[in-house]
């Protein structure tokens, strides 16, 4: 941000309001970066020679007068070999202590892939949670968020699944982190040993949060570049995209735009395909995988911000923290993997899909069951063989603290499945039944 | 030409100053010094344009040269259209270089020196009208019809027409003269206005035959007919995609056209690696054969996603136009719909029901209008069978765009949560959903022909016992089980087989994912009949077990080859138990 000599230096605002300023200007471009009393800005309006610029970190303490410079560029992000295991702030900064970075600046919030050039994700990656691996089943290039109140271990839960899930390279976009949070990432990844696969673009609650709009494109410019440059596997993990998109409803609120539902923008569900969309499996085996959270408002997933992002993502992993078994669960119900038809059945045993759609169906049948109960009916003795089975079935495959192979699961699974049930009770193909079902004892 | 000059930009709103004439929807290029980028007039006012940019409009400055084309966003139609991968705006996305896509990258969509083998259908000096097959050409597998361009009116003579032989989509291939003496030389390409309905056919008579899915909870509750209308609205996740997939897949057309419009990329993706490799049952052609792609996925620029449906629905009426069974399929018309939401924000439009644009419901039903089987001026017949998707935000259905939407379709296809939750697939509701056809007259006769006599009675059967499982289900979760008699259960159960055997279907399942409508019939008589036997029980316990037991092997039944070995065991040991259990007289 230093090599501005030369350019043209306005001292005129007109209109300042929180999040934005406008001024009158020539031989500006869209979406151009300016400075603004020092403060980083971009252009969002141009209307005549009225000019109106987003100021990320807000417009407080911005004198009418302040000096604005016009830098004639979109927003960059400086990426070379001192890049990697770097902690960096909203704009592409160092925030830990290391060198300033070097090397080519490269636009963020570029272009999309053409849908022709792309790959079907085909690869498993496997987190040893049965709740995902065996339930919701995930492949690279997919783009999956955790559906979770703000209470739940989601950062936890991210942070293993990152280092389980055997990833050239994994981006951390924070957004609205605590800094506890962000201090348990960075020692989390330390202690794995695992740092220098590590880049993290980090906006604390401490940061102001309109800054929050840049982590995404960071973060997925970092990504496009060494999936797509240097073929490898990268993860991108984006916390809080709620958070992310109530700061989009703060600047377009700013700009008088007509809010659609939950005071969100209407264009919420293109700003947030944008950032989704942008994993991918590239033919030569680079991909690119989103895992994000997305923070619930008393469970509620009707709310814009999740209804939007599931309409996007490949599915979505639900956290419930379950009171019979004291544990966090990944909820089989609302859960969903969409790409797992590409990967399970396949790359994994052939029972896997059987196993999986029955063992849930039963779990329904308990559900359905239990409010029986709760409603004061008696239970046929089928109802409480599916009690005894959701119980085992939450706590040894739902629960987020397991940790097996796939085969360990889909065994596990039958061994629940002929411990409280019959074979046609289950409804499993035969030729399946007659390979798996555990010998009577 | 109307030149201009670019005086804003509010994201890809750029508002053009203009003194000469301007076209509303009239299409113009702005000079960004990077590569030129199209646009669509939609508002003029006051010496200017606001014009909606397909593209990106980043770095774009104001002064910027604007050229107005004098021409409305047009696609190109001849043959080589098939088995095409366009973007919204019929751009070849497989002719573009590079793996990211580039601004103002536009590619043409026919290729102009494939050979074509033409065969002349009229002759010299014969009268023709707009739309007449001049001649034909073979394009995969369907003869893909030269046609008289839409454009003109009145008759024309032919003056000239090529022989048999192979030609480029851009060599004359006759010479027409209009009564007032005007010449044209036609060649196989033509263009048409994307907004404007093509409407070259005598009238449009309702729908009467089905068009076969091979989608039980389709084809049997609640059919679709050629020149149908349909759509499927669901909370996300369940099933909207993998349905119309599945129709895509199955459907009985000629030609089927899917506009994947502001959806995911990896879905089109599945489409592209997988029609290339399987295969039309009908014909064993490969599907994709059949099959054209508009591919404006969520992350490609809004306004081309606005235009995407357009283009599809104008390709799909230039192929009825043929006399073919054109299937057109849309996921997702609401991205559609904010695609003219955001635009319309943008303008500072006053906005109806949740910020929508307030004609919205006039859009939607001009869209679907464009459906429909029509009889073409030769007598030769073609149709459009039209199923949308619709996302409704927060899954509810009390919403501008499928409230909109239930007014224009008339088969409703509501995807159900509960069902989804409880993997019941496709999740169609059973009571909920609808088909209007069924009232048609012509429809139930045809059914009565295609599939036997009393089709429409077992039909109506099976939904009253669905109906009386669900009121059951109510009473038993009210009372408990053993507060109502034994034929409660009975009857709740024997809804659950027609769930279990005939609604729910496997579509990753080699076999179950697709039922001709024989075996659907075959299937539904054999469960229907099932309900007509009285059964004994002493307990209410022994209702669900029994029924389990024989749901599954009913289930196995559909996994197996219909008619092979394997099902007629099944059905062997289905009878057997059914017989330990009936009482006989
Ligand atoms: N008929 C089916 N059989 C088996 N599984 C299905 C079926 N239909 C849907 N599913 C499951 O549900 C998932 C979601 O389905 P789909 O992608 O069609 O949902 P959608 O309604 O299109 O959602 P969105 O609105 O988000 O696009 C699939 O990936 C699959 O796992
Ligand atoms: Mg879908």
């Amino acid at each position: 941000m230093n090599k501005i000599a030369f350019k043209k230096i306005y001292t005129k605002i007109n209109q300042i309001t929180k999040a934005t300023c406008t001024l009158k200007a020539d031989n500006v471009g869209y979406e151009e970066l300016a400075i603004v009393g020092g403060r980083l800005a971009q252009v969002v309006k141009i209307v005549g020679d009225e000019i109106t610029l987003q100021v990320f970190s807000g417009t407080e303490g911005i004198s009418t007068n302040a000096e604005v410079m016009f830098l004639g560029r979109p927003p960059s992000l400086r990426i070379g070999p001192d890049l990697e295991g770097r902690f960096l702030n909203a704009y592409g900064d160092p925030i830990d202590d290391g060198p300033e970075l070097s090397g080519e600046e490269i636009e963020i919030g570029g272009p999309s892939v053409n849908p022709v050039r792309r790959e079907q994700p085909s690869q498993l990656i496997s987190t040893g949670i049965a709740g995902i691996d065996l339930n919701n089943t995930l492949v690279t290039g997919q783009k999956i968020p955790f559906f979770a109140d703000p209470d739940q271990p989601f950062n936890q839960i991210m942070a293993l699944l990152a280092l389980r899930a055997d990833a050239d390279k994994i981006i951390l976009g924070g957004m609205g982190l605590s800094n506890d949070d962000y201090l348990f990432y960075k020692n989390t990844f330390q202690n794995a040993g695992s740092l220098d696969r590590i880049i993290a673009f980090v906006n604390t609650t401490e940061d102001p949060p309109v800054e929050r709009l840049m982590v995404p494109d960071m973060s997925l410019a970092a990504a496009e570049h060494y999936a797509s440059t240097h073929k490898e596997k990268v993860l991108v993990l984006l916390t809080d995209m709620t958070l992310y998109a109530d700061a989009l409803s703060i600047v377009s609120n700013r700009m008088d735009q007509i809010p659609s539902k939950d005071s969100m923008p209407g264009s919420l569900y293109s700003d947030l395909a944008k950032i989704y969309e942008k994993a991918v499996q590239f033919p030569d085996g680079g991909s690119i995988t989103i895992i994000a959270v997305t923070t619930l408002s008393g469970g509620d997933i009707t709310h814009a911000i999740p209804d939007n992002t599931g309409y996007i993502t490949e599915g979505q992993l639900f956290l419930r923290r379950d009171t019979e078994v004291g544990k966090v669960l990944i909820d089989p119900f609302r859960s969903l993997s969409r790409m797992k038809q590409l990967v399970i059945g396949d790359q994994t045993r052939e029972d896997h899909p059987q196993i999986m759609n029955t063992s849930i169906r039963l779990y329904a049948d308990a559900v359905n069951a239990r409010t029986k109960q709760e409603n004061g009916f008696d239970l046929t003795e089928y109802d409480e063989r599916t009690l005894r089975f959701s119980k085992e079935y939450k706590e040894k495959l739902l629960a987020v603290d397991v940790n097996l192979t796939v085969d360990e699961m889909l065994d596990e699974g039958w061994k629940l499945l002929s411990e409280h049930f019959s074979k046609s009770e289950v409804g499993i193909r035969e030729e399946l039944t007659e390979k798996y079902w555990p010998a009577e004892k | 030409m109307t030149r201009g000059t670019v005086s804003g930009i509010i994201a890809n709103l750029v508002i053009v100053d203009v003194r000469d004439p301007v076209i509303q929807n009239e299409i113009c290029m702005i000079h960004h010094p990077e590569s030129s980028l199209m646009a669509e007039v939609i508002k003029v006012g006051d010496n200017k344009a606001y014009v909606q940019v397909f593209e990106s409009t980043r770095g774009l400055k104001t002064g910027t040269a604007v050229d107005f084309t004098g021409s409305m966003l047009e696609v190109t139609l001849g043959p080589g259209i098939l088995s095409r991968n366009y973007d919204g705006l019929q751009n070849d996305l497989d002719a573009m270089d590079g793996v990211f896509l580039r601004r103002g990258d536009y590619t043409r969509p026919l290729d102009p020196e494939k050979k074509w083998d033409f065969v002349p259908l009229k002759q010299k000096g014969e009268k023709v009208i707009a739309g007449d097959w001049l001649g034909e050409v073979k394009e995969n597998l369907i003869a893909h019809k030269i046609m008289v361009p839409f454009t003109l009116e009145g008759s024309w003579e032919i003056e000239q027409i090529s022989g048999e032989g192979s030609y480029t989509v851009n060599d004359t291939m006759a010479t027409i003269v209009s009564e007032a003496g005007e010449k044209r030389e036609v060649t196989m390409v033509q263009k048409w206005p994307v907004k404007r309905p093509l409407k070259s056919f005598r009238h449009k008579p309702r729908p009467s035959k089905i068009l076969e899915t091979g989608i039980r909870a389709i084809d049997t509750m609640n059919p679709i007919t050629e020149g149908g209308t349909g759509f499927i609205p669901g909370p996300f996740g369940c099933g909207k995609t993998v349905l119309q997939h599945a129709i895509s897949r199955q459907a009985e057309a000629d030609i089927v056209i899917v506009a994947a419009c502001g959806e995911r990329a990896n879905e089109v993706v599945e489409i592209f690696k997988e029609f290339p490799e399987l295969e039309d049952v009908r014909t064993g052609a490969k599907l994709i054969e059949r099959t054209t792609i508009i591919a404006n996925t969520s992350n490609m620029p809004v306004a081309a996603r606005e235009a995407s449906v357009y283009t599809a629905m104008t390709l799909a009426e230039y192929y009825r136009n043929m006399g073919l069974k054109v299937l057109l399929l849309a996921d997702s018309t609401s991205r559609w719909a904010q695609a003219l939401r955001e635009m319309s924000n943008r303008m500072e439009e006053l906005p109806g029901p949740d910020a929508f644009p307030m004609d919205l419901p006039a859009i939607i039903s001009n869209f679907y209008a464009r459906a429909g089987y029509v009889e073409l001026p030769n007598g030769a017949h073609g149709s459009i069978t039209f199923i949308g998707t619709v996302s409704p935000a927060g899954g509810n259905l009390k919403e501008p765009v499928t409230e909109s939407t239930k007014k224009a379709a008339r088969c409703f296809y509501a995807l159900s949560q509960d069902r989804a939750d409880s993997k019941r697939y496709p999740a169609i509701d059973p009571l909920d959903s609808y088909s209007k056809y069924m009232e048609y007259e012509e429809l139930r006769e045809s059914l009565k022909e295609v599939v036997s006599e009393n089709w429409t009675d077992m039909v109506e059967q099976a939904r009253d016992i669905v109906l009386k499982g669900k009121e059951v289900m109510e009473q038993i979760n009210i009372l408990g089980d053993d507060g109502v008699p034994i034929e409660h259960h009975v009857l709740f159960w024997k809804s659950e087989v027609i769930d279990f055997i005939i609604l729910q279907q496997d579509a990753f399942d080699e076999i179950d994912r697709m039922t001709p409508l024989k075996r659907q019939e075959y299937m539904l008589r054999m469960v229907l009949g099932i309900m007509e036997t009285e059964f004994r029980f002493t307990r209410f316990e022994e209702v669900a077990a029994f029924f389990r037991e024989m749901i599954n092997l009913m289930k196995q039944m559909n996994y197996s080859a219909f008619e092979s070995d394997q099902f007629r065991e099944y059905e062997k040991q289905l009878d057997t138990i059914i017989n330990q259990r009936t009482v006989t007289a």
